[in-house]
C-alpha cells in the first residue's frame, strides 16, 4: 500500500510537471473515445431499431385470380404447414380495398373513380417469433412463391436487408476507424512516456544507483499512462453523454419517439470502454518502457 | 599482490582489467578491501580511481578478472538483481547527484522507499540522519537552493540512510571549500566508526593526511602500492 501511494504520488507529480504533454495525451484519448463510442452508440440504437422491425415481420402472399373457395382452403392448409408459419389469414380483395381506403383517409376519394377493384386476394402470414431471421424469412418467401395459386410474395421490410447491408458497411468503417484511433493512442501515449523518461534520465540513473528495482523506477510511468487513459476516456464518455442528451431531447420532441426510444450505452459498456482505454494506455507505456530499458 | 585470506575480505578483486576499446583504464588489479576498513584510493587524474569504484557497484563491468562483493560474484549477477548489490552500497559523488525536483527529505527517503520500507520508519530514519548531518531544518528545501557543502551533506545522508555495508565516496570534497570538506570527512569517519567500510577516491593529498586509513595508490590504471597510514 505505501508503495502504491508512492507510485501514484510520483505519477501525479509527473502529470503536473508535464502538463502540456499530459493534456495532449488526455485529449487524444478523449477524442478517440468520443468518436469510437459515438459509432458504438449509433450501432446499439440501430440494432434496437432493426430488431424492432424484425419482430413485426409478416408476409403477404398475393393470389392469382380465379381461385375457388376450395382452392383457397387447400392453399391455406398448405401455407400453415410450411416451416416457421404461425398462422395465415385470408384477406379478400374487398377487404384489402377497405383497408387501403382506411389508410388513405382524406385521399380515399381517388379510389371512388376506380371502375374495378385492382387489388388481388391475399394471405397475410404471421411467422413464429423464433423463425424471424433473414434466412428463414427468405426461405419461407421462396416456398410460398412456389405454391400453386400464389402469384407474388411481398414482405414490407424487404428493404430492411438493404439498410442492414449499409449498416454493416458503416460498422466496418467504424471498426477500421477504431483500430486507427487505437494505434494513434498507443503511439501518443508511448511518445509521452518516452519524452518523460528521457527528461528524467538522470533521475532514473540516480534511482538505479540507490538500489531501486526497474519495477520501482518504471511503475509511476505505468500509473501515469493508466491515469491519463482513464481521465481521457471518462472525458470522452461525458462528452458523448452530453451529445446524446441533446439529440434525445430532439427525438423525444419529434415523431420518431413513436417507434424508437433512444438509449445510452449501458454501465457495463462504459466500464468496458474505460477498461479498454486503460489497456491501450498500458500498452503504449509498456512499448516505450521496454525500448528504454534496452537502451 | 596476493589477496590475504586471513582477514575478513568484504571486497575482492582478482586480476581485474577494464578497457575502453584501445584505452586501458585498469590493468591487472588484485586487491582486497576488508570489513570496517577506511580506505583511500588515490592517484593522479586519469589513474582509474573512479573506474575502480564504478566496478564495485557494477556501474561498469570488468573486461577481464573477477570481483566479489560480500560474497556476490559481480560477473554473475543478472541485470534484474543488481539492485541487491547496490543496496549494499551508499554512494557519494563529487557532483552530489541529487534529484533537483525532489525535496531534501524526498531525496534521502528515496533509498528507503526503493527498499519498500514503511512510511513511519522512513520518516523517523530520514529525520535522524538529517539531524546527524545537521540538515534537519532544511528538509523541505529543494537541492538547487542549497550550497555545495550542504548538498554534499545531503548526499552523505542519502548514502548512509539505508545502513549500507560499504560507503563509496568519489572525490567527495572535490568541489567544496576547506570547512565543508572537513565536515564531510568528519561525517564519513563517524559512519566508519559505526561499522561501515568506507572507500574514498581522492587525489587530494591534504585529505589523505587528515584521516588515518589504508591508501591504495593507482598510476596509469595499475596498482602502484597499497599501504596503511
Amino acid at each position: 500500500m505505501p508503495m502504491l501511494q508512492f507510485h501514484l504520488k510520483s505519477a501525479l507529480k509527473d502529470i503536473r510537471s508535464n502538463r502540456l504533454l499530459s493534456l495532449v495525451t488526455i485529449s487524444t484519448f478523449a477524442l478517440s473515445i468520443l468518436i469510437v463510442s459515438t459509432a458504438l452508440l449509433f450501432f446499439v440504437n440501430m440494432n434496437s431499431i432493426i430488431d424492432g422491425w424484425r419482430q413485426g415481420i409478416h408476409l403477404m402472399a398475393y393470389l392469382r385470380d380465379g381461385l375457388t373457395d376450395t382452392d383457397r382452403s387447400h392453399l391455406k392448409a398448405q401455407i400453415e404447414n410450411l416451416y416457421g408459419v404461425q398462422h395465415a389469414e385470408f384477406i379478400s380483395k374487398d377487404q384489402a380495398l377497405a383497408r387501403l381506403r382506411e389508410q388513405m383517409s382524406r385521399q380515399a376519394a381517388i379510389l371512388d373513380n376506380l371502375e374495378a377493384n385492382p387489388l388481388p386476394d391475399a394471405f397475410e402470414i404471421q411467422m413464429i417469433a423464433a423463425s424471424q431471421t433473414w434466412d428463414k424469412v427468405e426461405q419461407l418467401a421462396a416456398s410460398l412463391e412456389a405454391l400453386d395459386g400464389v402469384n407474388e410474395v411481398e414482405y414490407g421490410q424487404r428493404w430492411i436487408k438493404r439498410i442492414i447491408n449499409v449498416f454493416h458497411l458503416f460498422q466496418m468503417t467504424a471498426y477500421t476507424m477504431g483500430a486507427l484511433f487505437f494505434m494513434a493512442a498507443v503511439f501518443i501515449v508511448g511518445n509521452t512516456v518516452r519524452l518523460v523518461l528521457f527528461s528524467r534520465k538522470e533521475e532514473v540513473e540516480i534511482m538505479r544507483l540507490v538500489g531501486a528495482t526497474e519495477g520501482f523506477i518504471l511503475a509511476p510511468f505505468y500509473f501515469q499512462s493508466l491515469l491519463q487513459a482513464a481521465a481521457g476516456s471518462v472525458i470522452g464518455l461525458v462528452g458523448l453523454y452530453l451529445m446524446y442528451m441533446l439529440i434525445q431531447a430532439r427525438i423525444t420532441a419529434g415523431m420518431t419517439a413513436a417507434f424508437f426510444e433512444p438509449r445510452f450505452l449501458s454501465a457495463a459498456t462504459q466500464m468496458g470502454i474505460v477498461g479498454c482505454s486503460m489497456l491501450v494506455g498500458w500498452l503504449g507505456c509498456h512499448l516505450s518502457v521496454k525500448q528504454y530499458v534496452k537502451l | 599482490m596476493t589477496p590475504d585470506d586471513s582477514r575478513d575480505a568484504l571486497i575482492r578483486l582478482f586480476h581485474v582489467h577494464r578497457h575502453f576499446h584501445a584505452t586501458r583504464a585498469l590493468t591487472d588489479i588484485t586487491l582486497d578491501f576488508y570489513r570496517n576498513e577506511f580506505i583511500f584510493v588515490t592517484g593522479p587524474s586519469g589513474a582509474g580511481k573512479t573506474t575502480l569504484l564504478k566496478l564495485l557497484y557494477r556501474g561498469e563491468t570488468a573486461s577481464q578478472g573477477q570481483i566479489l562483493v560480500d560474497g556476490m560474484n559481480l560477473a554473475r549477477i543478472p541485470h534484474k538483481k543488481i539492485h541487491l548489490l547496490r543496496r549494499k552500497f551508499g554512494i557519494i559523488f563529487q557532483d552530489y547527484k541529487l534529484i533537483p525536483t525532489r525535496t531534501i527529505f524526498d531525496n534521502v527517503a528515496l533509498v528507503l522507499e526503493a527498499a519498500g520500507r514503511k512510511p513511519a520508519y522512513i520518516r523517523k530514519k530520514v529525520q535522524s540522519v538529517l539531524r546527524i548531518v545537521d540538515m534537519e531544518q532544511r528538509q523541505d528545501a529543494l537541492p538547487p537552493s542549497l550550497s555545495g557543502g550542504e548538498q554534499q551533506r545531503i548526499a552523505v545522508a542519502r548514502a548512509v540512510v539505508g545502513d549500507p555495508t560499504i560507503i563509496l565516496a568519489d572525490e567527495p570534497t572535490g568541489s567544496l571549500d576547506a570547512d565543508s570538506a572537513r565536515l564531510i570527512m568528519k561525517l564519513l569517519k563517524s559512519f566508519h566508526t559505526r561499522g561501515a567500510t568506507v572507500i574514498v577516491a581522492t587525489h587530494d593529498r591534504e585529505l589523505l593526511r587528515s584521516l588515518p586509513g589504508r591508501i591504495v595508490y593507482l598510476q596509469e590504471g595499475r596498482l602502484a602500492n597499497a599501504s596503511a597510514v
